[in-house]
């Protein structure tokens, strides 16, 4: 499907990674493939059919993220180079407190139809999203402003008959416009990375135009990036023109891009290796294989690292795993991370040292400290400690690819280990698995993988391990690490950043997830471009690459 | 004749709704939660299983909800792909692109396949026999996603002879060499097909008359034993019709078609069953009419058929 790497069955949420090259291919040689760089030029691109209306509030899947991203701007943009937030509709994001911010735009900024982007175009575009009648896919992002519970009232009865009261008010109370060019935030905590969370796609404002019809937008959406959608649809492809009113210093070197819609990414491959597709941003396994895609590309090519990371969750609401820290300590130890990524993703993957993603500021390594090293003799002494005997067994959704291979040899690893049983057990697809994950129905180990919203290390840990996050699917609980994040949200800079890894440390104690590997992105390009660099969303920056005829 | 269309016009109204019913109780039976794909490692917004549950009618029984399907699907409502665009809408662009690979891959069924079948069986023991048969057992023995990387590879990233993928719109020379591995498999069966019942057909009796009669060679085949042979390839080329528009999947990812496979399949993978069950009903309807079209051509074919 439209299989689009690993995180999902059909396709990858949020935003994408940067930074670190792991083994850097040739990008930027000027003039590269003989022509002279033409301004003119039009390049195509991968994708897939993007799953949702391409609406910012409701797009978190990278097919409809990469059409977006391209044609608006929020607040803040991600460095293609280090991942840092920059100023872009925003002429400063301030605060005293950190609960309090105020934005101010920059002046003259307008909409491809013409409107001004001014403090009403983000109000009523976040008010929008945070609505709960309004059924946005992102309206988890505004949680953590003012007012976001009076937008979203508790259902009575749960799933019961009865149906969620109709919210009061249509405005989140934490948003305040003080003029055109300047509105407040008012947050419920204290939340110091909120200048880098406003680059997400959730974040970009909407003209008027949007409200007037909806369903309109979502097909042919209005930005105020320097692209803009000039024809198309999900299953062919969307053309993408420069927008010429845009005032932003990222000034495209090119005049169009095509997205072109696959449903494999090996024909994508082959048209990339024809002439006929210019970026692919992941090949397909099989020309992983001993590095194919490297000489088969001629070069053209980068392997980096992506925001994204592995994992193995132990269910703290099943017997045996439930306050067990010596078995996480033992099944972590007997996990041979070096050999499975070898063998099984042929040096595509990094072992994990720990929860957060290499590419983000604040990254340690090493915080899982001794236990994400194998040590088949300490994994059994651990095991020894411990009551839970097993059996193991490790769910896995078998709708993409490696899935199984990754099961099947994490299972051998701990069996060989410790010397119990240990089975790969396959779900269907994504969709079966997280049903039971999001019903609490597992009684054993099950796969788990995190793709990053925005670059922040915070990002890593609060949604996926606070006490009661949305995707704490283990049920991890720990007050001490809760209150570390708390702390940590509240500083700011590198005081930020200690706390942030001391709640990492805190995962180590318990290891109720088990990190396993981060992910790299083997992207190839044809050999009419130049200047290729991958954003920290993993997708083509299309405001440095250039093109020849 | 035309008594004859009427009823089989009327019987595929039952036949509709009972495939319908099925496609539509098997969608929603399956496993998973129908919401949880749409939202990656996080859980879906409380708000958006609301909504989508209101929609859907999932809050109510089965038949009930299947109701609610038929009544708008009646009114012409087929409802929404998960990116907020008419099922209709989508099927009518992905629709006429399956449409012409299939006329494509038929068209080398008929003159490959009937062509060299009869070539085959008038030099029966040559060398151009025994040379077809084993290409053809060729085409049997492998499956079409290896014939279809293979030639994709030879014929399109290396010799650049043929697009390597179907470009938007899909022009129809970009669909020469998907048509002919779509049609690979079946070419093959309708080879042997045609050699087999046109080798029998030679040997029937109205067959030995017709030339002791002293009519011209060229004469008996066309008029007696093309024509007579032909029944059984009509039929099995007629239910091939139905499967390719259907969608071929594997061929259509291969060569990235946008095609009814490509479009039922993403519609499966995230569980956007209102799209799985109109596509369906749309994929019926046009297998139940190009059967009907095939038994009238029977008729046609072989005087002693007759409908009342």
């Amino acid at each position: 499907m439209k299989q689009r790497r690993l995180l999902a069955a059909s396709a990858l949420f949020a935003a994408g990674a940067l930074a670190l090259t792991a083994c850097g291919g040739g990008s930027d040689d000027e003039g590269d493939g003989g022509g002279a760089t033409n301004p003119d030029a039009s390049i195509t691109i991968y994708n897939v059919k993007p799953q949702n209306p391409l609406v910012p509030g409701n797009t978190n899947e990278v097919a409809g993220g990469v059409i977006l991203d391209n044609t608006f701007r929020g607040l803040v943009d991600y460095n293609p180079d280090n991942a840092a937030p920059e100023m872009s509709m925003a002429e400063s994001i301030e605060s005293d407190d950190n609960i309090t911010w105020t934005v101010k735009l920059k002046e003259g900024q307008t909409f491809q139809d013409g409107t001004p982007v001014d403090a009403d175009s983000f109000i009523n575009a976040w008010n929008w999203t945070a609505y709960g009648p309004n059924a946005a896919l992102n309206s988890y992002f505004f949680s953590s402003f003012d007012g976001f519970e009076a937008l979203n009232p508790a259902d009575p009865d749960e799933d019961g008959p009865k149906e969620a009261p109709k919210p009061k008010t249509e405005t989140l109370s934490g948003l305040k416009k003080v003029s055109d060019t300047e509105f407040t935030v008012k947050l419920a905590s204290a939340q110091s990375f909120f200048p880098t969370m406003v680059g997400y796609t959730a974040f970009y404002p909407l003209p008027q135009a949007f409200f007037d019809d909806p369903e309109a937008f979502g097909k042919k959406p209005i930005g105020n990036g320097p692209f803009q959608v000039t024809e198309g649809n999900g299953d062919t492809g969307f053309t993408l023109d420069v927008w010429s009113g845009y005032k932003g210093e990222d000034k495209p070197k090119i005049a169009q891009a095509i997205f072109k819609t696959y449903t494999s990414d090996s024909a994508a491959y082959s048209d990339v290796l024809a002439g006929n597709l210019d970026f692919l941003e992941q090949v397909p396994p099989s020309a992983l294989v001993d590095n194919q895609y490297q000489e088969e590309s001629d070069g053209h090519f980068v392997d980096k690292a992506v925001g994204i990371i592995q994992t193995v969750t132990l269910p703290q609401y099943a017997d045996g795993f439930k306050d067990n820290p010596d078995l996480g300590k033992a099944l972590s130890l007997a996990i041979d991370r070096d050999t499975i990524t070898k063998n099984v993703f042929n040096s595509a993957r990094t072992p994990a040292t720990g929860w957060v993603s290499p590419i983000v500021d604040g990254y340690k390594a090493g915080a899982c400290g001794e236990f994400c090293t194998f040590d088949a003799a300490k994994a059994k002494e651990y095991f020894d400690k411990q009551d839970f005997k097993g059996p193991f067994s490790f769910s896995y959704n078998g709708d993409s690819p490696g899935n199984k291979e990754t099961a099947e040899a994490v299972c051998n690893s701990i069996k060989n280990a410790l010397g119990v049983e240990c089975n790969a057990k396959p779900y269907v697809d994504f969709a079966t698995l997280r049903a039971d994950v999001v019903g609490r129905k597992m009684d054993n180990m099950h796969r788990s993988g995190w793709q990053m919203d925005y670059p922040h290390i915070q990002n890593f840990l609060e949604p996926l391990y606070l006490t009661g996050a949305g995707s704490n699917d283990g049920e991890f609980s720990s007050p001490k690490f809760d209150a570390l994040i708390k702390e940590a949200n509240a500083a700011e800079g590198d005081e930020a950043l200690t706390l942030y890894q001391e709640a990492e440390a805190v995962l180590a104690e318990n290891m109720t997830v088990i990190p396993l590997w981060y992910q790299a992105q083997q992207s190839v390009w044809s050999e009419r471009l130049s200047n290729v660099k991958v954003t920290p969303r993993s997708t083509l920056d299309l405001s440095s690459v250039t093109a020849t005829d | 004749m035309g008594r004859y269309v009427v009823r089989r016009l009327l019987l595929m109204i039952p036949v509709l709704i009972g495939t319908t019913f099925l496609i539509y109780s098997m969608a929603w039976a399956l496993p998973g939660d129908p919401f949880a794909s749409r939202c990656g490692q996080r859980p879906c917004p409380e708000s958006f299983v609301q909504a989508e549950t209101e929609r859907l009618h999932l809050d109510d029984p089965l038949p009930i909800q299947y109701g609610y399907f038929m009544l708008n699907m009646a009114q012409g409502d087929f409802g929404q792909t998960s990116n907020g665009e008419s099922v209709l809408e989508a099927a009518s662009r992905a629709f006429p692109v399956t449409v012409k690979l299939t006329v494509v891959a038929i068209a080398f069924e008929i003159v490959l396949g009937i062509g060299v079948g009869i070539a085959a069986a008038l030099r029966r023991g040559g060398y151009l026999d025994g040379f077809f048969l084993f290409v053809s057992l060729v085409a049997i023995s492998f499956p079409a996603f290896v014939i279809g990387y293979v030639l994709q590879y030879f014929l399109g990233v290396k010799l650049g002879l043929f697009s390597v993928t179907v470009g938007r719109g899909a022009p129809w020379e970009d669909l020469i060499l998907p048509g002919f591995v779509l049609a690979s498999l079946s070419l093959a069966y309708v080879l042997r097909l045609t050699r087999a019942t046109l080798l029998e057909t030679l040997k029937a009796d109205h067959v030995r008359t017709a030339i002791a009669k002293g009519l011209p060679r060229g004469m008996v085949l066309r008029k007696h034993v093309v024509r007579n042979s032909l029944i059984p390839v009509i039929t099995y080329i007629g239910a091939d019709v139905g499967i390719l528009l259907g969608g071929a999947i594997v061929t259509e990812g291969v060569f990235n078609i946008q095609g009814i496979g490509g479009m039922l399949f993403h519609a499966l993978s995230i569980r956007e069953n209102a799209t799985v069950v109109s596509v369906t009903t749309l994929v019926v309807l046009v297998i139940l009419l190009v059967n009907l079209l095939v038994d009238l051509l029977y008729a046609r074919l072989d005087p002693r058929i007759r409908y009342e």
